[in-house]
């Protein structure tokens, strides 16, 4: 046995610094578990509902105002409100109504096309006012109304906020604590004992994955039991897929972090490395939205790999065979961080 | 090797005989872009003494101590520690090397004993973690976190994170620098102990009272390079004026005073 004065081995006691320092930072606790629970929260307040969606439709003075407005409160599921010219063009920019109804004769319609719920809104108060006017129904369909688990915005969204959560605790963790260390130049300290290099990036990975099992654990027993999200797949294939996601966004992390000095220097990287990705690898709207010239690249981004992985899993049930394309990217994303990183790191 | 000259034998002589030299350096130059830091330099640091590198802020000290110590490498000169060399040895002799730098902030969210424990494990010989935490008196605050340390009782942490592995040779950059006169005192005696020990210290600083109270030699440097090189008493009264201190010598030797930035 070697001896080492009553210390365990420098892999060991690296981590247990690591874990220290970030058991004993509290803000440090909030980001990485509170914080996305209460983003699930919020998410689910909103987006968790089912049935029908109410259709707010703005109505401004004008001729025959009260038989329109009568028209639209008998049909199902339409909410009008009573609105000056100014105002509802300012509740139509803002969101508070979707499409607004001038009377007269014709009636207008004032909406903007680009807007979904405004197209929708422009079907319903369309049948109502051409039926108020006297239009018939040639048959009445046979409605069937399902629910399908998994099918909510909420269901989608929470594998999107795992992979967004694993990429910036992984991510900030480790770059920020590898810059605070060499602007404090602690690094520089430990570069001058005979401390193995590949110990200390092996410790922040370990203490790494400590993290990832709390930060992974607790939104997925949110989801499960407070919000009702169902998961499909086998919950091993799950931790496996964060446990590479986390990997690879650690050595992200440490290539970002490689050779800045100051926070503010590698927190300008982070940003510029993950904002991109929070838009287009399909964290709150599918990535399907932009053009088709991107999806390559898009796809081959390692957020867009581990959420759709994520997803696969959760909501389709995906096998280990069905997320196989993703693991590779994300392995690759892994491989090639760290080998940049090694040969890129500044200890002092 | 055979290119260099006549040092290089003698020192080659020298191993065969005692053990080499704590620390010797020829000719070490260093630049910063159009900033020279170090010209020059030749050092010879022997086994056992504490040897003081004395000079001005900007005089090139911690430049030279970090490429003794193996952080940085000179543009030209050779460096041999312990007889052992950099690059080709670097592993082995952190092994047997303590090194304290100037300004290194510990991590503040660890405990005395936890930032000890972490350093004790780099190293495959030396005290315990219990004996380390007494030798630089810390008992009391072993399970502090170093955030609530005073500034003495930080630069005691650091200098025990630095004898963990009881080095053969200790480096010291600016230990006392900022200290108060009793935390000073109080490190200086560290040193004497470990010194006593047979260990060797190389340390710098500008200030003369601390050359005087623990360096057995002092070499002043300015300028990038190496303007005397004695025991303090004997450059003292190489003045040849009763009364006279360090600062006098420097004075007398470059016309400036010790402390000018």
């Amino acid at each position: 046995m070697t001896d080492r004065g009553g210390a365990f081995h420098p892999v060991i006691e690296l981590t247990l610094a690591r874990l220290r320092e970030f058991l004993r930072e509290p803000e440090a606790l909030f980001w990485v578990v509170f914080f996305p629970v209460l983003l699930a929260f919020a998410l689910g307040l909103a987006f968790s509902r089912s049935g029908e969606p109410e259709v707010h439709v703005g109505l401004v003075p004008g001729p025959g105002d009260a038989r329109v407005r009568e028209a639209l409160l008998s049909a199902p599921g339409l909410v009008v409100h009573d609105l000056s010219r100014e105002a509802a063009d300012r509740a139509l920019r803002d969101g508070e109504v979707a499409l607004v109804v001038r009377p007269g004769s014709p009636p207008g319609y004032r909406f903007d096309a680009a807007r979904e719920e405004s197209r929708l809104a422009r079907l319903a108060v369309d049948a109502a006012l051409q039926r108020a006017a006297g239009r018939e129904d040639r048959f009445e369909p046979r409605i069937e109304r399902v629910e399908i688990p998994g099918s909510r915005y909420v269901d989608w969204v929470i594998p999107g906020l795992l992979g967004m959560n694993i990429m910036g605790t992984g991510m900030w963790a480790l770059g920020y604590a590898v810059v605070y260390a060499r602007s404090r130049r602690l690094l520089k300290r430990l570069a001058a004992t005979p401390m193995s290099r590949a110990h200390y990036l092996a410790a922040q990975m370990l203490a790494r994955l400590v993290f990832l099992g709390l930060e992974v654990g607790a939104l997925l027993l949110f989801a499960r039991f407070v919000l009702d999200v169902p998961i499909a797949g086998s919950l091993v294939l799950v931790a496996a897929v964060s446990l590479l996601g986390a990997l690879s966004f650690a050595g992200l992390g440490m290539l970002v972090a490689s050779r800045a000095r100051t926070i503010e220097a590698v927190s300008g990287w982070m940003n510029f490395t993950m904002v991109p990705m929070w838009v287009l690898s399909g964290v709150f709207f599918s990535s399907a939205h932009f053009p088709n010239v991107t999806q390559p690249l898009i796809n081959a981004l390692p957020l867009t790999a581990l959420i759709d992985a994520l997803r696969a899993v959760m909501l389709d049930g995906a096998g280990f065979g069905g997320v196989a394309g993703e693991a590779a990217i994300l392995a690759a994303w892994t491989v090639g961080c760290f080998a940049l990183a090694l040969r890129l790191f500044r200890w002092q | 090797m055979y290119t260099l000259c006549h040092n290089h034998e003698v020192i080659d002589a020298a191993w065969r005989e005692t053990p080499p030299p704590a620390v010797v350096c020829r000719g070490l130059h260093k630049r910063y872009g159009e900033v020279v830091a170090v010209d020059g330099l030749d050092l010879e640091v022997r086994r056992g003494e504490c040897f003081g590198l004395l000079g001005p802020n900007g005089a090139g000290k911690t430049t030279t101590i970090e490429i003794l110590e193996g952080l940085m490498p000179p543009d030209a000169g050779e460096v041999e520690v312990l007889g052992l060399r950099w690059g080709r040895h670097a592993r082995a002799l952190r092994q047997r090397l303590g090194i304290q730098l100037q300004e290194t902030q510990l991590s503040e969210k660890l405990t005395v004993e936890e930032t000890i424990r972490l350093f004790r494990s780099f190293y495959h010989r030396g005290p315990t973690v219990d004996e380390v935490v007494k030798l630089v008196e810390l008992e009391s605050k072993r399970g502090s976190r170093v955030g609530k340390l005073s500034g003495g009782q930080r630069q005691r942490l650091s200098v025990a994170c630095a004898l963990v592995n009881q080095p053969d040779v200790l480096f010291l950059d600016e230990p006392t620098t900022g200290l108060d006169p009793q935390s000073r005192r109080h490190l200086w005696a560290i040193l004497l102990e470990f010194r006593s020990r047979g260990g060797t210290v190389l340390l710098t600083t500008h200030y003369m009272d601390e050359a005087q109270a623990v360096c057995d030699r002092v070499g002043i440097v300015d300028q990038g390079r190496l303007i005397a090189i004695d025991t303090p008493e004997a450059l003292v009264r190489g003045l040849g004026e009763p009364g006279k201190t360090l600062e006098d010598v420097f004075v007398a030797l470059t016309g400036r005073h010790l402390r000018d930035d």
